[in-house]
């Protein structure tokens, strides 16, 4: 078997494995939900502020709601000894591990990309603004997807590891999130948004080739 | 020449010594039973000699190489039955194998039989999780069986089966080391492949 059918292979079976268990799957994108549309009933409804808070509320939410989806990436594998198969096969285990990446950000990022636009519209967002929302959303979850794997296989072999997994990846989406939320405050004003949808896009690169490495090498020691 | 190389390997852990300056060698066509009480490190040993774990001193060679340098032949003269089962809870038997027939490049058209050689035919279109603790090791040792892997690591391949099944283990490791295959097993019952006792190595306090 080549590299790209082992890689197919692999999404194929973590989309297989996610669709039998439907709640998992959910609880993020309500939690997403939830957030995003209680804000606008909390808050007193003027379209000025409402409009000048959107791109940060939800923003905050898809990174928190792929936060919440993070902990489980490798546990399951690891607990049932899957891992342990797919370390001693004769495949890369970086590109095993960059499938199921692959496959998280499909269940839950890019449920989060569909969803924003329909939420955007609570904020009284403007045409452009909900389209920066939705490009850098599509540019900057799988960017937090990947950084997230790297955290995940850090903690996959400590107990309870939530808070450990979020203190130890927060720090290193916050740029994701600040490029994400400026781009599409800026886009609702009007103004151009190429500049941080570039260095978005270099973020996404320097992740995509350096994180399944990292996640890789974390995996192997938390097998150890 | 097909031959796996265990030297001077030393693990520790915590206060506990598992083995210290253990060296040993398997050869093709011959089966290593691995002996020991609980917890004197069985498990440890098998998990280094497939790379999962490292070793403090020493090194693992397959073929006159270090298993570190060549991870993508050894992985694929490999077949690893471990501690825990590799099996998905929420996919069918034949899902289960049907992936690792995927990863071994294989077709998959030998799991129906395997399936009925296991006894697991009436379970094939079952998720695991439905299945007993035996089942489930049974499917586990399918993965093994179905894959061409020169060498065999076995942690406790008869626990948990009934006579029947122990006895299609046994043979299927006869046929495996008699075709030439190497096989190292964990156990702390007797396997018996052929009339003279096979070679063994002692954890623990009866090192």
């Amino acid at each position: 078997m080549n590299l790209s059918r082992f890689f197919a292979a692999i999404v194929r079976r973590e989309l297989q494995i996610a669709f039998k268990r439907w709640g998992d799957l959910a609880s993020p994108l309500m939690f997403f939900v939830m957030v995003a549309s209680l804000f606008p009933l909390a808050l007193s409804p003027q379209h000025e502020m409402l409009r000048n808070l959107g791109p940060a509320v939800l923003w905050i939410a898809a990174l928190l709601a792929t936060l919440l989806s993070l902990n489980a990436l490798f546990r399951g594998d690891i607990e049932d000894g899957s891992m342990e198969q797919l370390v001693l096969s004769p495949y890369p285990l970086a590109l095993a591990i960059f499938g199921k990446t692959v496959a998280h950000w499909l269940l839950n990022g890019l449920p989060l990309v569909m969803l924003a636009p329909a939420l955007a519209v609570t904020y009284y967002l403007p045409v452009e603004g909900v389209r920066a929302l939705s490009l850098t959303l599509l540019i900057g979850t799988p960017t937090l997807s990947l950084l997230g794997a790297v955290g995940a296989a850090l903690t996959a072999g400590v107990r309870q590891s939530g808070g450990l997994l979020a203190l130890l990846v927060l720090p290193l989406m916050l740029p994701v999130l600040m490029f994400g939320a400026r781009a599409t405050d800026l886009a609702g004003s009007g103004e151009q948004i190429t500049g941080p949808l570039y260095l978005l896009s270099a973020l996404l690169l320097l992740a995509l080739s350096l994180l399944p490495l990292a996640s890789a090498a974390a995996i192997r020691i938390s097998l150890d | 020449m097909t031959r796996l190389s265990a030297i001077n390997l030393t693990l520790w852990r915590g206060p506990n010594c598992l083995f210290e300056e253990l060296s040993f060698q398997v050869d093709a066509g011959s089966l290593l039973l691995v002996r020991g009480s609980n917890g004197s490190g069985k498990t440890t040993l098998l998990r280094v000699l497939s790379g999962l774990t490292r070793p403090e001193t020493g090194h693992v060679e397959w073929c006159g190489e270090s298993i570190e340098k060549t991870r993508q032949t050894f992985g694929a003269a490999l077949a690893y039955f471990g501690h825990a089962d590799g099996l998905k809870a929420d996919l069918t038997v034949t899902h289960n194998l049907e992936f690792s027939a995927q990863l071994f490049g294989q077709s998959g058209e030998q799991i129906p039989g395997l399936l009925n050689a296991l006894n697991l035919s009436q379970c094939a279109q079952l998720e695991t999780r439905y299945l007993s603790a035996g089942q489930k090791r049974r499917t586990a040792l399918a993965r093994v069986l179905m894959s061409d892997a020169a060498l065999w690591l076995l942690d406790e391949p008869v626990t948990n089966l009934d006579a029947a099944g122990r006895e299609y283990v046994e043979d299927r490791l006869h046929a495996h080391v008699a075709g030439g295959g190497l096989a190292i097993a964990a156990t702390h019952e007797d396997i018996r492949i052929t009339s003279e006792s096979p070679d063994e190595i002692f954890l623990g306090d009866g090192a």
